[in-house]
């Protein structure tokens, strides 16, 4: 008898439990790398939007970014059935067999803050910070009002086959043709791995064999932190504008002391915040991943999906300087 | 010819020969290379390698390594910035004994694995590297500590200087070089370091007590990883989980080994290390000086490392030789 209504009560416990699974859906993300700075700010945003609304949520990383380091994850995660696999790739080809493996058994994969690019066909839909078409001409627009328009500017990039980096920096090429930065040259472009002491040698390179150098531009949180980091040392800020990508908690000291004016990002965090109301929606039926359908984020507005499945945070990039960046948490 | 003789068949000379081709080498295509600015670089790459290089010449002296260097400043250098973060109240140099405290214990158990279980050095040291790495990752949640957080002073003493022009972290690194080389020379402790990396077996009949030694120069190790790790707070203004410290194993075992300290135990001079530490920093420098793509940079790296212990060794042969001819 006891034995019966005990047995009752773990099938009402595990029907119970099946319901309440079945009302949240589970969102995983994965990381290009763990410890990585920019990754706590937009996994805020996923965790922050899963208080809210109907989702649970995972982080997990590699402690590499190598191409296929995320490959074991992403198997587990298909194994574990998750519903939805959001993440940062760290190859644009690695991945594609592991993506199809997942989206047969239903699952939605997203790309976030970095897309497959050349292989859309196996990911349902991307998620970047900003358009990136635009990124090169803003910097240059960027180094080119901290120094007047004129002088030799070098680039401080990651590594040499960093896609999204390289991407803006063929932009940058482009855009420094314009008559607008005509006394404007580039000199170098230089890649510092992301690794501080490699990204500061390349620095002191640049400044050694350019003495005339105006501005450096590092598309990168480490490069940037580096550049400024060298520059400061070395008591040259007036002569040497540094600027590029950075992270407010990364540059904070450095924009305070005047080692760099101005630099520019989005917000990792509304990356997080927008996936996770989109996965959301789309398992409930309320938004359709289809090219030119809206949906709606609560404190981002209506979101339209653009061409290649695409999708925007923030139409432009978001620059901060000593007036703002006390207000970014990230 | 005999004071020649002897002075080439010092490795010393070869090492220093191989710094200064090099950096005329260098400088014929790029003079900058030989200017007070360009020391000031070269210098400012090799602190944290000289120091933890001093406690890993101990190490492979005594007949053993310690491959677990990297992961040792890693957690230091992270509990000691968490510290930093979550009691801003406490003074900064308290750091340097939190810092040098913790490297002490993790080198205790490195040496302690190595004595009492009879295992060796090679792969315990291999298992904590990842042990360390790992426990970093624990105890930070994976979370760096940033740039805010480690205090002003600290950092300022990589930039600021009290001679010359040249930061503080640059003369602690000698003065640790100093150090080692008074204990490893002029001690009775670390005379019996060489006596115990020279004949293991002859050593404790000789009256070497091989359990405290060996558990000593794993703890300086430790310790001066330790050094290492608040240092590279001072340095880099942050300490990331997966950056800080990894892969620093190989650059000093590399610069060890080119400042002629022996893997097979019983040879080795802090004046050695000092030179191939000084080489490494001249080729890390000189690398990006001179234009050399960022992919082709570690190979050429790696055939340096190998091209100087070549030329080292044939340059000490002819000291060799000449100075038996000399005798004869």
């Amino acid at each position: 008898m006891l034995k019966k209504s005990l047995i009752a009560m773990a099938a009402g416990l595990a029907l119970s439990t099946a319901a309440l699974a079945q009302d949240k859906i589970d969102i995983v993300f994965i990381g290009k790398n763990t410890g990585n700075p920019y990754f706590d700010s937009l996994t805020k945003g996923f965790v922050e939007a899963c208080q809210k609304i109907a989702c649970n949520f995972e982080f997990v990383a590699p402690a590499t970014a190598e191409a296929t380091s995320q490959i074991p994850f992403i198997e587990a995660q298909i194994q574990r059935g998750v519903d939805v696999i959001a993440i940062s790739p760290n190859s644009p080809d690695a991945l594609n067999q592991v993506f199809d493996a997942a989206r047969a058994k239903g699952i939605i994969v997203m790309t976030v803050n970095g897309d497959i690019t050349g292989n859309e066909a196996h990911r349902d839909l991307t998620i970047l910070p900003t358009d990136f078409t635009k990124v090169g001409a803003d910097q240059i627009e960027m180094v080119g009002s901290l120094i007047g328009y004129e002088g030799e500017i070098a680039i401080l990039s990651a590594t040499t086959e960093a896609p999204d980096q390289n991407f803006w920096i063929k932009g940058m090429n482009e855009a420094i043709k314009d008559p607008k930065y005509a006394k404007m040259k580039l000199v170098a472009t230089v890649y510092g791995d992301d690794q501080p002491e490699k990204s500061t040698s390349e620095m002191e390179a640049l400044m050694a064999n350019f003495p005339d150098l105006k501005g450096v531009i590092a598309p990168t949180t480490v490069g940037i932190a580096a550049a400024a980091q060298v520059v400061q040392s070395r008591g040259v800020a007036d002569k040497v504008k540094v600027t590029g990508l950075g992270l407010p908690s990364e540059m904070r000291d450095f924009v305070k002391d005047g080692t760099v004016a101005a630099f520019q990002l989005w917000s990792p965090y509304n990356e997080g915040w927008l996936a996770a109301h989109l996965a959301v929606d789309l398992k409930a039926g309320k938004a359709k991943n289809e090219v030119g359908s809206t949906f709606e984020v609560p404190n981002l507005g209506t979101i339209t999906i653009n061409a290649g499945n695409s999708i925007n945070t923030q139409s432009a990039l978001t620059t901060f300087n000593a007036e703002n960046i006390d207000q970014f948490d990230f | 010819m005999n004071a020649l003789g002897r002075i080439l068949a010092r490795r010393e000379t070869g090492i220093a020969v191989m710094i200064v081709l090099f950096a005329l080498a260098v400088s014929l295509y790029k003079p900058q290379f030989l200017t007070l600015n360009s020391l000031r670089v070269i210098l400012l790459l090799t602190p944290l390698v000289m120091i933890a290089a001093m406690g890993q010449m101990l190490v492979l002296v005594a007949r053993h390594v310690d491959l677990s260097i990297g992961s040792m400043l890693g957690l230091s250098a992270m509990l000691t910035g968490m510290m930093f973060r979550d009691l801003p109240e406490i003074p900064w140099g308290l750091g340097f004994a939190v810092s040098i405290g913790i490297g002490t214990l993790l080198g205790l158990v490195n040496g302690a694995l190595v004595t009492f279980f009879r295992l060796p050095s090679i792969i315990v040291t291999l298992g904590t590297l990842n042990l360390y790495r790992g426990l970093t990752f624990i105890v930070s949640n994976a979370r760096q500590v940033d740039r805010q957080f480690i205090p002003a002073d600290l950092k300022g003493m990589s930039q600021t200087s009290p001679l010359l022009g040249i930061p503080w972290i640059i003369f602690m690194a000698f003065a640790v070089a100093l150090l080692t080389y008074w204990f490893a020379m002029h001690t009775r402790v670390g005379r019996q370091i060489f006596a115990l990396g020279s004949n293991p077996i002859a050593a404790p009949l000789r009256g070497v007590k091989v359990t405290q030694v060996t558990l000593l120069v794993f703890a300086i190790s430790g310790a001066l990883s330790g050094l290492a790790g608040i240092m590279y707070a001072s340095r880099w203004g942050f300490v990331n989980p997966s950056n800080t410290g990894f892969g620093f194993e190989f650059q000093v075992i590399a610069a060890v080994v080119i400042g002629g300290v022996s893997i097979n135990g019983g040879v080795g001079s802090v004046l050695g290390v000092m030179l191939g530490v000084l080489l490494m920093g001249c080729v890390a420098a000189a690398l990006p000086l001179l234009g050399i793509p960022g992919t082709a940079q570690s190979a050429i790296y790696g055939a340096v490392i190998l091209v100087a212990l070549l030329i080292d060794r044939s340059v000490r042969r002819q000291g060799i030789a000449r100075f038996k001819a000399a005798r004869a």
